[in-house]
């Protein structure tokens, strides 16, 4: 076997024993990326030197046996997490050639564990996208079938985990970014409570939404990669200030008598007969695992899209207002005054969905119009968060599917709002600020992966990974593409 | 403690239209501050680099202060300590829960395009501050008081366009917002001051003004005496220094007042104090007034204070300047004029107490403070703030004068000098050979000369003419160089002329 083909687990474990020497492991990996990269396009910049001479460093420190959990573990990280001295681009003309002096906490933690960085992965522009169309540099292609998108807005981390680029990636997710392409590609994806990996660094879409978590091959690789990001930072004062235990424990536990809701309103109009279909057959499987699935209801649901739109884009419009030209990122060549090199270099810095986000963001937060919008969309709010509350007093976790359809081709969704519809299942989840998992589930009858979506209360990771673990098991062996 | 020379003026403005043949009116002035404080924290409020005025361009700034992609600003607790001790000295409500906002505007200095403030649920509320002018108590509101961050400093050179320094962002400011209850450029310049020693007492700040530490907009309508209204107003922004702010006030009113008279309407603006030219200059309108789009800043949490906490700052207080007066005026037996001289500047107050601990005679000593200390002050263009002097040098010029070493006149002028050269007093007093000559024997001889030389006064003495002895008193002093004991010289004269 092929050391790209291992998950995280068997890979620590064979580095560990000694049976794989980071080198060895690096150079496969770095192989494998330019044997598949060429029809993937998942990676905007790779940083294959710095990573052979890190793993040569691990080779040695892995005999020493102080190396740390992910030692010599080749990963790849979506384009919006800062990195000392490497570009960081966001997939964003107007931070084409940004080179931060400053690592994001996550790739200090993930530097604190050894594990070693490959590449910097291709995203929708500042994350604001579900197919990773939206990059400036770009089109990712689905590892299942190149004509189709790996979703988005963390298309490429996806794409790479499913091709087999890396042993982990990360991803951010703001209202299913994650999750979504996790589905679209046949991965594992997680995004934490608000709160349990600092944000320090992950250049801001949407500060109260976003969130970082893994892109795996399994369920239980994503907690191993949980447990080295997670943790309360003081550099980032909505960062969790709670101990975590380790997120592999009690993975096997038993699910006998877990209660899991399903809320009707994620079966209504617009979802895939063959994705209700897979959700079902996966349903069952937690039934014969001895889990109690009954029909509930979110009546909010109907309310959390729109509700996101206006809260994301308001906190999009004020985050992005910085790339004005003037200490940093892209500047338009020529301009008349202070005011026209705003114009000419947002207006040549920014994509169209960009631009549209921040249209829309300023709309709602201006004068006259912030009580509609954004006080109105910060109420739907507080009732979403209430009615998860209200489930999670009856209920272990909730089940949905994590997006209404698989994988769509290329250039299919020209409009803006079918797009934003793809995230109708994904959103609530943010604005609640609670955790939740996209795992495969099966195959459509043309061969693309199906997501299953489990959410769990605030820092009920642990129940997550477990119910998820079990599922994974009883689903078996999920193959991805041969590239 | 301001540099303000303007004559005062009443607070109501005649106007000019009775030479129009029209009824007289009478106008009246209302103003409002926005006052601007920076607080002497160590390090910056969101990040830490050191909250130091200057510094070469930039050199005082982080990836937090640039406003670089990804990183977050985290709340500086002594931020809120001082704001909610700013806000106690000026007897507010502190608020157990307020919140942080984004306040989105475009200008270089401003590197995220926001500046982090408090929108609707600032730290402080519901303030006053009690202003005394022209022997007038009158209380006036301040409205709320909220925490933000300074912007950079644009800097322009040449031709090569303009040049940012981010060394200012992220100084830690609060914002004093009063009720318009001032009524004159003089109640706004009481105001001022009152605020600014008050900023002092409590240490927050120090106040320095020639580095920009304290800064206000200034808001002035009028209407006419006697009315409820208020008129439409126009806010002054650029107003660096309170003798600007007390210009401007004046300066607006009248603007205003003629415009009315004029029959025009006033317009709601925003205007550019110009210091230089003495005059203000239209900036913007109502309807080019920028849209914030303000909105909860979702990278801090809100800030939370319990009652234990405020009531923890309200004991960590100093003791401010009303009790302090108070306390001059019971336990030193001072009057009330020369309490509020001492203790409307923090600096002046803590001289005059440093002092006091090792010279009992408070009267005495404020007659130094206030006559000599001040002067000097004064003349040498010192604000208190920037004092050096050791308080010491005063108390010994002054045991100097009551062991007889020197006289009264000769120790005021070495106190002058040990606080320009901070030499010690006995130390100038010796190489200058300034001790005084209480030398019976020696002052005997050359008062019996001088009689004899000149015996009209001494006759005109005997005469009646008590005052003709000042002649003797004047020309041994001009002989001794001021050195002779003038109680002395006195006694000896009166001996030999009376025989």
């Amino acid at each position: 076997m092929e050391s790209y083909e291992l998950t995280l687990k068997q890979t620590i474990k064979k580095i560990k024993s000694g049976e794989l020497l980071p080198s060895e492991l690096t150079k496969d990996y770095i192989e494998r990326i330019k044997s598949v990269e060429g029809d993937i396009d998942a990676l905007n910049e790779t940083e294959f030197d710095s990573a052979l001479k890190k793993a040569k460093d691990m080779d040695e420190k892995i005999k020493s046996g102080k190396a740390g959990a992910l030692a010599g573990v080749p990963y790849i990280l979506k384009d919006n997490m800062c990195t000392k001295g490497l570009k960081t681009t966001c997939s964003s003309r107007i931070l084409g050639d940004f080179v931060p002096p400053y690592n994001a906490t996550v790739v200090d933690k993930l530097a604190e564990a050894d594990a070693v960085l490959l590449a910097k992965a291709n995203m929708d522009e500042f994350a604001m996208g579900s197919s990773t169309e939206n990059s400036a540099f770009k089109k990712t292609n689905n590892p299942f079938d190149f004509s189709r998108v790996p979703g988005g807005s963390s298309g490429g981390s996806a794409a790479a985990v499913a091709s087999k680029q890396a042993a982990f990636a990360l991803g951010s997710d703001t209202g299913g970014s994650i999750r979504q392409p996790a589905s679209y590609c046949g991965v594992v994806g997680m995004k934490p409570t608000y709160g349990v990996v600092s944000r320090y660094g992950l250049v801001a879409f949407a500060s109260s939404l976003d969130q970082i978590g893994p892109l795996t091959k399994t369920v239980e690789d994503s907690a191993i990669v949980l447990n080295a990001i997670a943790g309360h930072d003081k550099k980032d004062s909505t960062s969790i200030s709670a101990e975590f235990s380790d997120f592999t424990e009690g993975l096997d536990k038993d699910i006998k008598g877990m209660k899991i809701g399903v809320p009707k309103e994620y079966f209504g109009v617009g979802l895939d007969s063959e994705v209700k279909a897979s959700i079902d057959k996966a349903i069952k499987t937690f039934e014969e695992l001895g889990a109690a699935v009954e029909e509930t209801s979110l009546p909010t649901f109907d309310y959390a899209l729109s509700a996101y739109y206006i809260i994301s884009s308001a906190e999009a419009t004020s985050n992005l207002s910085r790339y004005d030209g003037v200490k940093y990122g892209y500047r338009a060549d020529e301009f008349e005054d202070i005011v026209d090199l705003y114009k000419q270099t947002r207006t040549e810095g920014f994509g169209d969905e960009v631009k549209r986000r921040i249209m829309l963001g300023n709309y709602v937060l201006s004068s006259g119009y912030y009580d509609a919008y954004y006080l109105k969309a910060q109420k739907i709010r507080t009732l979403i968060k209430q009615d998860f509350d209200n489930l999670f007093e009856k209920y272990d976790l909730i089940l949905s599917p994590t997006a209404p359809s698989v994988a769509f081709k290329a250039g299919e969704k020209e409009d803006p709002m079918a797009m934003y519809m793809i995230d109708i299942y994904t959103v609530p989840i943010n604005i609640a600020g609670l955790p939740a998992i996209s795992i495969p589930s099966g195959l459509n009858t043309e061969g693309m992966p199906i997501g299953l979506q489990l959410i769990g209360k605030p820092l009920s990771e642990k129940t997550i990974l477990n119910a998820g673990h079990r599922f994974e098991q009883a689903r078996g062996d999920f193959p991805l593409p041969k590239l | 403690m301001q540099d303000i020379d303007l004559s005062r003026q009443g607070e109501t403005f005649l106007c000019r239209s009775f030479s129009k043949g029209v009824k007289t009116m009478k106008y009246e002035t209302v103003v409002g501050l926005e006052v601007h404080v920076e607080l002497s924290t160590n390090t910056k409020i969101f990040c830490s680099c050191a909250n130091e005025f200057g510094g070469e361009p930039n050199t005082h700034a982080c990836p937090i202060c640039t406003g670089m992609p990804g990183v977050l600003p985290v709340l500086n607790e002594k931020v809120v300590e001082y704001a909610a001790k700013a806000g106690l000295a000026l007897n507010c409500e502190i608020a157990n829960f307020s919140k942080m906002d984004r306040k989105g505007y475009y200008y270089p200095d401003l590197p995220k395009a926001y500046q982090i403030s408090q929108f609707d649920l600032p730290i402080c509320n519901n303030g006053y501050v009690m202003i005394n002018t022209d022997g007038k108590e009158k209380k006036i509101r301040i409205l709320r008081i909220h925490m933000e961050e300074d912007a950079g400093k644009l800097l322009h050179e040449g031709t090569l366009g303009s040049k940012v320094d981010y060394n200012r962002c992220g100084v830690p400011l609060i914002e004093i917002v009063t009720e318009p209850d001032l009524r004159s450029a003089d109640e706004a310049k009481d105001f001022l001051d009152t605020l600014k020693a008050a900023m002092e007492y409590v240490g927050v700040s120090d106040c320095k003004m020639e580095e920009g530490s304290l800064r206000c907009d200034v808001n002035v309508s009028v209407r006419p005496l006697g009315s409820e209204k208020l008129g439409t107003r126009c806010e002054m922004k650029n107003v660096n220094s309170f003798s600007a702010a007390y210009k401007a006030i004046k300066y607006e009113a009248q603007r205003q007042i003629e415009l009315l008279e004029d029959g025009e309407e006033i317009v709601q603006q925003t205007r550019r104090w110009d210091d230089e030219k003495g005059k203000t200059f239209a900036m913007r309108g109502k309807e080019e007034a920028h849209d914030y789009r303000y909105f909860p800043d979702p990278d801090l949490v809100p800030v939370v204070l319990t009652d234990e906490q405020i009531e923890g700052y309200r004991k960590s207080l100093p003791e401010l300047a009303s009790a302090k007066k108070g306390r001059y005026i019971e336990e030193l037996g001072l009057s009330e004029y020369d309490a509020g001289v001492l203790t409307s500047s923090k600096y002046i107050a803590d001289y005059f107490e440093t002092a006091l601990k090792e010279y009992d005679k408070p009267k005495k000593l404020a007659n130094w403070v206030m006559g000599d200390l001040l002067r000097i002050l004064k003349d040498e263009g010192i604000l208190p703030e920037n004092m050096q002097s050791n308080p010491k040098l005063m108390v010994e010029a002054m045991k100097l004068v009551d062991d007889g070493v020197v006289n009264v006149t000769v120790g005021k002028n070495v106190f002058e000098e040990a606080f320009r050269t901070n030499k010690k007093p006995e130390q100038i007093v010796e190489e200058k050979g300034l001790k005084q000559i209480s030398d019976t024997g020696e002052l005997e001889k050359m008062i019996k000369e001088l009689i004899a030389e000149n015996p009209k006064p001494a006759e005109d003495y005997r005469a009646g003419n008590k005052k003709a002895l000042t002649f003797y008193v004047g020309q041994i002093m001009k002989a001794t160089k001021g050195k002779a004991n003038p109680k002395i010289v006195n006694e000896i004269i009166i001996k030999e002329i009376e025989g």
